[in-house]
Parts: C-alpha cells; structure tokens; sequence
C-alpha cells in the first residue's frame, strides 16, 4: 500500500513561497488565479495491507516527524 | 564553567561556540549527537548553528531524534541551561523545548548581514549584563529565521517575559528583516532555563570583525550558571 501525505501551512499562516509563485503567474499573465499555496508531498512505500492500522500509524509519523502542527496541516491518502 | 556544544552532522558553528566560550575563561567540550549521554559537569548546554541534516524536511526536523536529544530535553527538565543559536533554536523550537515555529523569510533570501537588536526583557540568566531597551549589533545568516506563533502564544510570551530580543534599527524601532511575528528574533521558555535565538552573538565577540557586542550576552552565563 503506498501513502501519500500532502503537507501544507495553515490556513492563517502566511505563504511566502506561495505569495512568491503567485506573482509570477501574474505576470506571465495567468490572471484568474485567486491564491496559490504551495506544500510538499511526501509518498510511503507502506507493507501494511490493512487500511486502518495503514492510517493511524501514516497519522502517527505525521504528528511526529513529516509535519510541524504548530505551522502545517497534513492530508493523507491511502493508495 | 563548563560549556557542552552539540555537533550534529551538518553542524558548522561549533567551533566559532567554543572559541567564543573558551576566550571568555570556559572550558568546552563538544558532544558528537550519537552520544546518548552529555557530561556531568555540565553548566551550560550550547545547540550551535549550522545545517542539521541539511536541513532535510524543515530545519532542525531530523536533528529533534538524534540519540543525544534524550539527554538534553532530560537535562533541561531539570533545570539545566541551554541556549540554541540559529539552527540549534530550530532544533528547540522542534523538539518542544521552545514554543513556536522558525519558517522561510518571508522575502525568501537566505540572508547575511549584521543586524541591531533591542533587549525586550533581561529578568534572565542570558541577558541579565544587557539593560532592557539596549540595542546590541549582532549577525543573522539564516534561510528559516521567520519566528511564527499563534495569538495565544504571543500572549503568554509578553506575559510572562519570554521575548528576549526583537530585530530593529539603531535606534531600537522595529524593523523586522524576515517577517517574525513581532519582529522576534529569540525567545526563552517559561522556566527560563531553555533559550534559542536565531542571531550569532558567538560571531560578534571582536570589534574588528565588526562587534563585540556577543561578548555581553555570553558573559551572562558566564557568571550565572
């Protein structure tokens, strides 16, 4: 099973690298963008099968090392 | 006066630490981060800057699990003095010792240059040979220097005297390089025992290299611990 963890700053926190990106479009001229955030994404090759256990140990890793919860959220997605 | 400075790989202010420690009259010794133990006779414990782990993940993520981070937080649970400077105030900030989060400059420039900094609060072991108000010169180099905290953190910080330093101009007004919520540039926890801040005062001990003004804020621990 592979898990693919989407790791973001909050909602609140300001993206300076989105903020940045977000810039360029505008003047590359790609207008109708309204907000840009950008994350990083971090993919486990995982040897669990079970979808459950998969979940709460990806939940686990985040909480302790793949995520700062005091700045980042994260999304996780089991494949 | 013992000092202990922690080296992990990709540490590279260790050295400057120990010159900087050893011209004021201490002894040092620096721990390699796979000790699982630091030395007894301990009185101060340094987390000097550099680049843990290159950075990898965010700064100071990976450093947070070295087997000599046991040690540490045990030491601090029990009073002993740590201060963390650039990369070692990332690594507190990770590892739960300090509150808050450092994230990316907010112009996205590692930047290098000597900057001013007010005194906030010195009712602390670090900065009780500095004034409140006083304005040091001292070097920032950092990519990840932008100090977050919620609301509620800030709050309990300004109550209980946590803000040690903010970044501003010569004449002490904020002028904040990196975006830091409330131009801060080193905060301590509640205890005030644990300290990080992310400019160099060990880089700033000679006026020919630009300041002596390191030379205040280390002697603190000099005399106290």
């Amino acid at each position: 099973m592979k898990a693919i963890v989407n790791v973001s700053l909050k909602a609140g926190v300001l993206d300076s690298q989105g903020k940045a990106v977000h810039h360029a479009l505008d003047s590359l001229h790609f207008n109708g963008v309204e907000d840009v955030r950008v994350g990083k994404q971090i993919v486990l090759q995982l040897d669990e099968s079970d979808k459950e256990k998969a979940m709460a140990d990806v939940t686990k890793m985040c909480e302790e090392l793949l995520a700062n919860t005091v700045i980042e959220d994260y999304e996780i997605e089991l494949v | 006066m013992k000092v202990s400075i922690l080296q992990f790989p990709g540490t590279n202010c260790e050295y400057d630490t120990q010159h900087a420690f050893e011209s004021l009259g201490a002894t040092t010794e620096i721990i390699w981060h796979k000790s699982e133990t630091i030395p007894t006779d301990t009185n101060l414990l340094v987390v000097a800057g550099g680049f843990s782990y290159g950075d990898y993940l965010r700064s100071g993520a990976i450093a947070k699990f070295s087997p000599v981070m046991k040690a540490v937080k045990e030491y601090a649970s029990k009073g002993g003095k740590v201060l963390g400077i650039c990369n070692g105030f990332q690594v507190l900030t990770e590892s739960g010792l300090l509150p808050g989060a450092l994230k990316r400059n907010d112009g996205l420039h590692f930047i290098s240059k000597h900057h001013t900094l007010k005194v906030e609060n010195n009712d602390n072991i670090f900065l009780e040979e500095l004034n409140n108000g006083d304005v040091v010169n001292i070097p920032i180099a950092h990519h990840d220097g932008n100090y977050y905290i919620d609301d509620a953190g800030l709050a309990a910080l300004k109550q209980n005297n946590q803000i040690l330093l903010t970044y501003t101009d010569a004449e002490g007004n904020v002028k904040n390089p990196n975006g830091s919520v409330a131009s801060i540039a080193g905060v301590c926890n509640k205890e005030k025992n644990v300290f990080g801040l992310m400019p160099h005062p060990e880089r700033a001990m000679e006026s020919i290299l630009g300041s002596a003004d390191g030379k205040a804020m280390l002697e603190g621990f000099m005399k106290s611990c």
